[in-house]
């Protein structure tokens, strides 16, 4: 990995996240304590320039709210998120302004993202002038260059949103993105809503604009094979919380962690020679309102113990860049597997 | 053996602002007992129109044409008394969106006995024991506790089990199971989808799955047919589809599934958007996004031929993408 590569540009330290359910009068009156999701539970990563973040798990595991608070759309209740080293939620007037221009976010919704009654023009124009990226006569050439980044034809930019298809709607958002020239973009179930076929234009387009623009991507998705695709290192989320990250590679070969295993088992494999019938993981999610004592996975896990009931894990390292989070240190060591096959 | 369904020129129109747009054109299959078809397709290719025309669920002013060969009989021209046994007894379905499905105001418990009492001879005791094994079959802890909830209670995957449930209470000789997973977390979508090869085996029952996602179809059907633009474009077994698509379509979509092993790799995408059925391309509708076309292609609609036993497709040029080799292999 070259130096660029491994530099820190997003640290999240600690990142944690309520959403406070309405105090019903029922609990109010027998003076019960607020209940709150408990969306995310000390989330603490890097990521580094260049590179892309696969950031997965099932929904409501926290990624959404993860994705907003990279950029502070949300506020974190409690730890920080730094970004070249300072904490975001101390940045104010021209750097605060710079930081917004400088992580973008796209949304999951492509309908929903963009104002339906502006015409692609203005849509661009709008995000150009907030910050002044052009001086006014150059804006009209840059529209142009923009349209023809993420490739749509020219004349897309007299047109509405909902005049074009869903693929098509998900690169002007990536277009408006770039409008601002960012460093990174913060991408949540980018392709999500799109069918198959156009998913693959999008996710192409995606890493050619990376190598292009030299972007760090985050990159949010329930679908295990299009992060593995396109991810230089995974984060796997369960309940709030990092439950296992390290590089791509590693991680779905040899996962470290019971979750990440079963989610893995869990998608269905692209080859039919190989099918199996065993389950791969029983029961569900437990309730963010009320998290097991000890492992959050706890509730599902075949290979808990007792200590799994009473005592947290503490993200470690399996290798220098391979951490998870269970107690089972050994879980999935590749050295193990190979003993298990010689005896 | 005998087919348990038939399906024969199946031609379902709607008519719209833009004149009657015909969303099945032409579908043809056949589901054998105990087998698991997949009808695969991108959003809008007809595959939920297929199985609400098989049980006659499209209302006017749409339009179903050709036969559905139902033991013998076809479910397009008995009579509606006859074909209410039939539907929700024999033939079960389950639904894309299970809470339209479901009625939101009556215990599940109820609903799964409405089912039986409609299908069976069950007396009221019997049927009260059979909703209970029923919910324990679908893997629904505390079942005996759960029949009085009502379907708001019960999370995504639960409910779509509780919709499993009322639809095996007839002892159902054949499913037609509309994206049954498509809303729900992976480990969920593994549950669902092994409980109804289980139950497949128990009973014996077909099933036709309809889904976009290939990898269920590659985890769990026999046999599977492509569908594009309203028409059944290649059918074969799994196996064999996989291994060698002749459609330039199913090639195109197996290609745009990542694969392990090639990260950050380009995918092999299809260019352009499926049409809209107000606009499908003359000849044939994949034309205008396809790598292989030719004149032909433009002019004359391929018709879908056997080429070999159990394979069929749609394509003038086949044999150039067979040769062109499997993506996935
Ligand atoms: N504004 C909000 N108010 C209350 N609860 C919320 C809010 N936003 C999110 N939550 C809850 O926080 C948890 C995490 O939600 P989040 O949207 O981050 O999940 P996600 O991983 O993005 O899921 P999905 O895959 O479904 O998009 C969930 O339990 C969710 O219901
Ligand atoms: N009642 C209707 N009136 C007009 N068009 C319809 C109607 N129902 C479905 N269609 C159209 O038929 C096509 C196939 O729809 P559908 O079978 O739901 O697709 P899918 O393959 O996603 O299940 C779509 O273009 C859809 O818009
Ligand atoms: S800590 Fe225990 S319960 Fe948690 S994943 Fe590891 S073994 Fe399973
Ligand atoms: S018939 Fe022609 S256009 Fe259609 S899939 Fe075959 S080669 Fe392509
Ligand atoms: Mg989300
Ligand atoms: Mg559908």
């Amino acid at each position: 990995m070259n130096a660029a590569l491994s530099q820190t540009l997003i640290a999240a330290e600690e990142v944690s996240k309520e959403f406070h359910i309405p105090h019903g009068l029922w609990r109010r009156l027998t003076g019960q304590p607020r209940l709150a999701v408990h969306a995310l539970n000390g989330v603490s990563f890097q990521i580094n320039r260049g590179e892309t973040l696969g950031i997965v798990g099932e929904s409501g595991c926290g990624k959404s709210t993860l994705a907003r608070c990279l950029v502070r759309l949300f506020d974190c209740d409690d730890g920080r998120v730094r970004f070249e080293g300072e904490d975001i939620a101390d940045l104010k007037g021209a750097d605060r302004r710079a930081f917004n221009r400088r992580v973008q976010m796209i949304f999951q919704d492509p309908y929903s993202s963009l104002n339906p009654r502006m015409r692609v023009r203005e849509i661009l124009g709008e995000a150009l002038a907030v910050h002044k990226m052009r001086p006014r006569a150059q804006i009209p050439a840059r529209i142009a260059e923009l349209l023809d980044l993420v490739r749509l034809p020219s004349d897309a930019a007299d047109k509405f949103p909902h005049e074009f298809s869903g693929g098509q709607r998900q690169r002007i958002g990536i277009a408006r993105a770039l409008a601002v020239e960012p460093d990174v973009l913060v991408a949540d179930e980018l392709v999500s809503a799109l069918d198959v076929s156009v998913q693959a234009q999008v996710v192409n387009l995606l890493l050619q604009l990376q190598e292009q623009l030299n972007l760090t991507v985050v990159f949010v998705a329930h679908d295990l094979r299009l992060v593995r695709h396109i991810s230089h290192r995974v984060a796997v989320m369960y309940l709030g919380k990092i439950v296992e990250i390290g590089p791509t590679e590693a991680l779905f070969s040899a996962p470290r962690h019971p979750y990440t295993k079963a989610l893995l088992d869990a998608a269905p494999e692209l080859d039919p020679t190989k099918r199996t019938r065993t389950v791969a993981a029983r029961g569900e999610l437990p309730s963010p309102i009320n998290l097991p004592k000890g492992c959050l996975f706890n509730t599902r896990c075949p290979h808990a113990f007792d200590r799994c009931f009473a005592e947290r894990p503490l993200l470690s390292d399996r290798t220098p860049a391979h951490k998870a989070a269970c107690h089972l240190t050994d879980f999935g060591a590749p050295s193990l597997q190979n003993l298990e096959a010689i005896s | 053996m005998i087919p348990a369904l038939e399906v024969r020129n199946l031609t379902t129109s709607f008519r719209t602002q833009n004149g009657w747009v015909k969303a099945v054109d032409n579908v043809g299959f056949e589901v054998m007992p105990g087998e698991v078809v997949g009808l695969v397709g991108e959003s809008g290719s007809g595959k939920s129109v297929t199985l609400h025309s098989i049980l006659r669920l499209v209302h006017a002013p749409g339009t179903v044409a050709g036969s559905v060969k139902w033991q013998g009989r076809d479910l397009l021209t008995m009579p509606e008394r006859e074909l209410r046994k039939v539907r929700g007894g024999e033939i079960a379905m389950i639904f894309q969106e299970p809470m339209t499905a479901l009625n939101p105001v009556l215990p599940v418990g109820i609903q799964i006995e409405e089912n039986l009492s409609a299908h069976t001879a069950l007396d009221g005791r019997q049927r009260a024991a059979r909703a209970r094994e029923l919910m324990d079959l679908v893997g629904i802890p505390e079942a005996a506790r759960r029949l009085k909830d009502y379907p708001h209670q019960f999370s995504g995957g639960m409910r779509q089990r509780v919709m499993i449930a009322i639809a095996l209470a007839s002892g159902p000789k054949l499913l037609l199971a509309d994206e049954p997973t498509t809303a729900l977390d992976v480990t969920i979508q593994d549950q669902i989808l092994k409980l109804i090869l289980d139950l497949r085996d128990e009973l014996q029952m077909g099933v036709v799955l309809v889904t976009h996602d290939l990898g269920v179809v590659a985890a769990t059907c026999d046999r599977m047919a492509v569908m594009y633009a309203g028409r059944i474009v290649e059918t074969g077994s799994v196996v064999d589809v996989f291994a060698e698509p002749h459609h330039a379509y199913t090639r195109g979509l197996l290609g745009s599934v990542p694969r392990g092993g090639a990260g950050r790799t380009l995918l092999l995408s299809i260019e352009g958007t499926p049409p809209g059925l107000a606009s499908i391309p003359p000849g044939c509708s994949f034309n205008p996004r396809c790598t292989f076309a030719t004149d032909i292609c433009r002019k004359e609609t391929p018709m879908l031929a056997e080429f070999a036993p159990g394979r069929l497709v749609a394509c003038h040029h086949h044999r150039e993408v067979a040769a062109a080799g499997s993506p996935v292999v």
